[in-house]
């Protein structure tokens, strides 16, 4: 089945928010823009409004124009919708201005100028911070978090080995290629009137929830629908609420549509990131390379507001140990408070950062001992039976080794290394190697997060007897209408052309989660199978659900003796069996299942320039059953390439706290030339509890890449590099 | 470096264009095969003039600098980037844009995931069918080298790459 908006995307006929006609409910419709702040941290001690424009014609909102609280709704409400007198990062949203001449409003914004009294920011997350740089309890600790397994300290005395290793990664920006886009406007409802936001995101109940708090509504009075979106990775996952906040502030003082759409350079400067990291390894090994203790610290700049670090550091801890048995770990997680623009969701969510450091560790702690990486990896890999670092026993049947030799095999591993040892003998400059990683992805939110959240998803029976995936679940590239209308249609027993997803719309579709955390085919994809399972139970007889046209001809009936009235299959969220988290104690099931993989790269280092370039890449991948081999291929490569931006070019220069490079000139994403084809492999093993067999997909791709390209590297020269974005200027003086 | 960062060889032709008095210019072009006449500001873009203006949206705004090509379209045979084109640049030109490209034609696209979230695609496409239409290029270069002007964040490039490589000998997909 192929993409069902391909050909519109293709064609150019796909209709994102900035495409769309200032017609209908836009009719009127005002742009509305951002005053931002010019300092990183300090009071805000006027905002003048340039002289030269009759600001009586414009609206303008300040944090006065708040109904409710001004805060955006999410885990602790710290960040201001508009900050109230007191910015703590460059860019910061002070205040908004919309006009309905483009031009013009683009013109009276610029000459808006925040005047402020700076306070001294706290940049540099990896130093504690001095006294006047203090703005949250006495350390500006965002979130602490530990996972203990055995005695670490009683193995490190008995050790053979220690080896110790620091390693740390960059903020990464996503460069969805749609920039932000949001619409609001008004309607009347029974209730009264009904703030109406329509937008490119990818979490609408995300956004629900940070109206119906700062405007002081409930959802009768508000309500989200999303716009086509192109792109997300987790930058569409909280920043949106903000974006669609500002858009109805303005149409609730305008009472006239509002459009708010970002330009590049505004999108990269203000919106949210991946979280920088520096982590510390410290291991305990025996003479074959089997792993004693881990221990291991891991420190996320969150930026100045909690956004979602505490589960990005989460997640980041849980997958720190790798894909490895150890009887005796300790990890110690924190989250501290920096005055950067807040980092928040971005395609594995902490996972790439801890990973990255696991895996170049691991390498580093076979040249320690003298062994190959490939054996001192599968000495270590975990096997069914064997436990975690939070002490989940592991099964699912995925044979780890073999998918692990099958990567070998597939990646012609020992040839490439064998040709590259050779042509590093005869060629001047240029030095070529091998690099591997194994990892695991744990799909669906972490610990007990799926049972909180409580997912819904429901199936509409339509008239003529069609059906209608009625779920919260967006697409925003990775293919969720595509999958959703496979499973549903395999799940009715209909031609996929009787299977119809409706648009994600808070007053048609119930909350099914949002759209992250590689969660939309395994979770939602499952309810969808029970929704349509309870559709069919409903117009069975004696218990024998009805399935294809016996299902289709039961709807029509229905309908035909209920004129007028609707008929729903429902589901909601339930764990798969024995599945149990302490999320005290960070003791047990962190997720109802892991996907896994292994990855190789191939590189060429040029000695003179201290250029790399990926000559080769594989990624193998266990996601369980794979529901759309095109799709999900994509997918990978999709991850794997922007994982290699992540690993050798896309870094981030600050001044004073802002992004200095935020434009496409001057932060380097690949482009179809920097990279190879990349190979890719699913190891296929059904998940029974997964929409459709499948585990999650989205973000495993993005965790191997980055330290197999940096292992590969110090094959090719020996340099012990083990920081990311390795660029020619960082691996320069490692040479 | 790739081809849609290029700037086409502009014909001008100063009969076509006069200088009003409010400061627009009025020009005349050839745009999709049509005649188009239009009053511009000397700062306007080629991509707004087409997204805004004229009813043309396909071509997107990725990042305003040339450096993403979602924006490409070709004028006089050339792919450029059109925020990067002064609108009264092209009196006189021809003009294509991704809605002169049949529908039809792209199904090899289709099949190899060409397109995930589509903002990308349509100046993929446009530059995919330049080459197309211009395959001698590949004597001297490489597919991925040629597209190296078009930024996309979601494929890693092998989709659009493989579905190049069909869509190119694929006798179905002609000029429209």
């Amino acid at each position: 089945m192929h993409r069902l908006e391909g050909l519109s995307k293709l064609s150019g006929a796909e209709r994102y928010l900035d495409d769309e006609p200032l017609e209908g409910a836009l009719k009127g419709c005002l742009w509305g823009m951002t005053v931002r702040s010019p300092i990183s941290r300090g009071k805000i001690r006027r905002i003048a409004y340039g002289a030269g424009f009759d600001w009586s014609k414009f609206v303008v909102v300040e944090p006065g124009d708040i109904p409710g609280p001004n805060e955006t709704y999410l885990i602790e409400n710290d960040q201001p919708v508009l900050a109230p007198g007191y910015v703590r990062h460059m860019h910061e949203a002070v205040a908004l201005v919309a006009h309905e001449d483009r031009n013009l409003l683009r013109r009276a914004a610029a000459s808006i100028r925040v005047e402020v009294d700076a306070d001294p920011p706290a940049l540099d997350f990896r130093v504690a911070p001095r006294a006047d740089q203090i703005q949250r309890g006495s350390d500006n600790l965002i979130k602490k978090l530990q996972i203990k397994k055995g005695d670490v300290h009683a193995a490190f005395a008995n050790a053979y080995k220690i080896v110790e290793g620091e390693y740390e990664t960059g903020a990464q920006e996503h460069v969805y290629i749609e920039n932000n886009a949001m619409s609001a406007w008004i309607e009347d409802g029974p209730n009264g009137d009904v703030v109406v936001v329509r937008g490119s995101m990818q979490c609408p109940y995300y956004v629900l929830n940070a109206l119906k708090h700062a405007l002081g509504r409930d959802e009768t009075r508000v309500r989200v629908i999303q716009a086509p979106t192109g792109g997300g990775f987790g930058g569409k996952e909280d920043y949106p609420s903000t974006i669609a906040l500002h858009c109805a502030l303005l149409t609730l003082k305008a009472k006239r549509p509002v459009k708010i759409i970002y330009d590049r350079s505004e999108d990269m400067a203000a919106t949210t990131k991946r979280h920088p990291s520096l982590v510390r390894h410290k291991t305990a090994v025996d003479k074959s390379g089997k792993l004693l203790a881990q221990q291991i610290e891991v420190i996320l700049d969150g930026g100045a507001y909690v956004t979602l670090s505490p589960v990005v550091l989460s997640r980041g801890i849980i997958h720190a140990a790798g894909p490895y048995t150890c009887e005796n770990v300790l990890i110690e997680g924190k989250a501290v408070l920096t005055n950067s623009v807040p980092y928040g969701a971005f395609r594995g969510f902490g996972a790439p950062q801890t990973i990255f450091a696991c895996e170049r560790h691991m390498d580093r702690i076979a040249h320690a001992l003298g062994l190959d990486p490939i054996e001192v990896r599968r000495i270590n890999l975990l096997k069914d039976g064997q436990t975690t670092s939070t002490q989940q026993t592991i099964s699912g049947g995925t044979d780890r080794h073999a998918l692990l030799n099958e990567t070998l095999r597939v990646s012609a591993y020992d040839k490439h290394k064998r040709e590259s040892e050779a042509f590093n003998k005869t060629h001047p400059y240029l030095r070529r190697g091998i690099g591997i990683a194994t990892v695991l992805h744990g799909a669906g939110f972490t610990g007990n997060g799926e049972v909180y959240l409580n997912s819904k998803v429901d199936v509409g029976a339509r008239p003529d007897g069609k059906i209608e995936v009625l779920a919260a679940s967006t697409e925003m590239g990775q293919g969720t209408n595509t999958v959703f209308t496979r499973i549903a249609a395999d799940a009715a027993g209909y031609d996929t052309a009787d299977v119809v997803v409706g648009v994600p719309d808070t007053f048609r579709v119930p909350n099914s989660g949002p759209t992250v955390a590689s969660r939309t085919v395994m979770v939602v994809g499952k309810l969808v199978e029970r929704a349509i399972d309870d559709l069919a139970a409903q117009l069975g007889q004696n218990g024998k659900p009805l399935r294809g046209p016996s299902l289709k001809k039961a709807i029509t009936d229905w309908h035909t003796t209920n004129p007028g009235k609707e008929l729903k299959g429902r589901a909601t969220y339930t764990p798969p069996p024995n599945v149990k988290f302490d999320d005290k104690n960070y003791v047990g099931d962190a997720y109802a299942t892991f996907a896994w993989g292994a990855c190789v790269a191939h590189v060429e280092v040029d000695l003179r320039t201290a250029a790399v370039r990926v000559l080769d890449f594989t990624a193998m991948q266990d996601i369980g059953k794979v529901i759309n081999p095109v799709l999900a291929k994509g997918q990978v490569q999709g991850g794997v390439v922007q994982a290699i931006g992540w690993a050798l070019s896309e870094e981030f220069k600050f001044k004073d706290g802002g992004m200095l490079n935020n434009t496409l000139t001057n932060y380097i994403i690949p482009t179809s030339d920097d990279v190879p084809p990349i190979r890719v492999v699913f190891h296929e093993n059904p998940y029974p509890f997964g929409g459709g067999g499948a585990k999650g997909v989205g973000e495993l791709p993005m965790d191997g890449p980055a330290p197999a390209i940096l292992n590969a590297v110090a094959h090719a020269t020996g340099a012990d590099a083990r920081a990311i974005p390795l660029t020619p200027e960082h691996l320069l003086p490692l040479l | 470096m790739g081809f849609a960062t290029s700037q086409s060889s502009m014909n001008h032709q100063s009969t076509q264009s006069s200088a009003t008095l409010n400061g627009t210019i009025a020009i005349r072009f050839t745009l999709n095969g049509r005649e188009v006449e239009i009053a511009v500001d000397p700062t306007e873009r080629l991509l707004d003039t087409l997204r805004y203006r004229l009813n043309l949206p396909g071509s997107k705004e990725g990042c305003g600098e040339g450096e993403c090509g979602a924006c490409t379209v070709t004028i006089d045979d050339l792919p450029a980037n059109s925020c990067l084109v002064p609108t009264f640049q092209v009196r006189g030109c021809n003009v294509r844009t991704i809605e002169s490209i049949p529908t039809s034609s792209l199904q090899p696209m289709l099949e190899t995931g060409a397109t995930q979230c589509g903002a990308c695609t349509p100046g993929v496409v446009v530059t995919a069918n330049w080459i197309k239409e211009h395959s001698s290029v590949l004597a001297s270069h490489t597919l991925r080298a040629l597209m190296a002007g078009n930024l996309c964040r979601c494929t890693g490039y092998d989709g659009i790459i493989d579905g190049l490589e069909k869509w190119i000998g694929n006798p179905k997909g002609g000029r429209p």
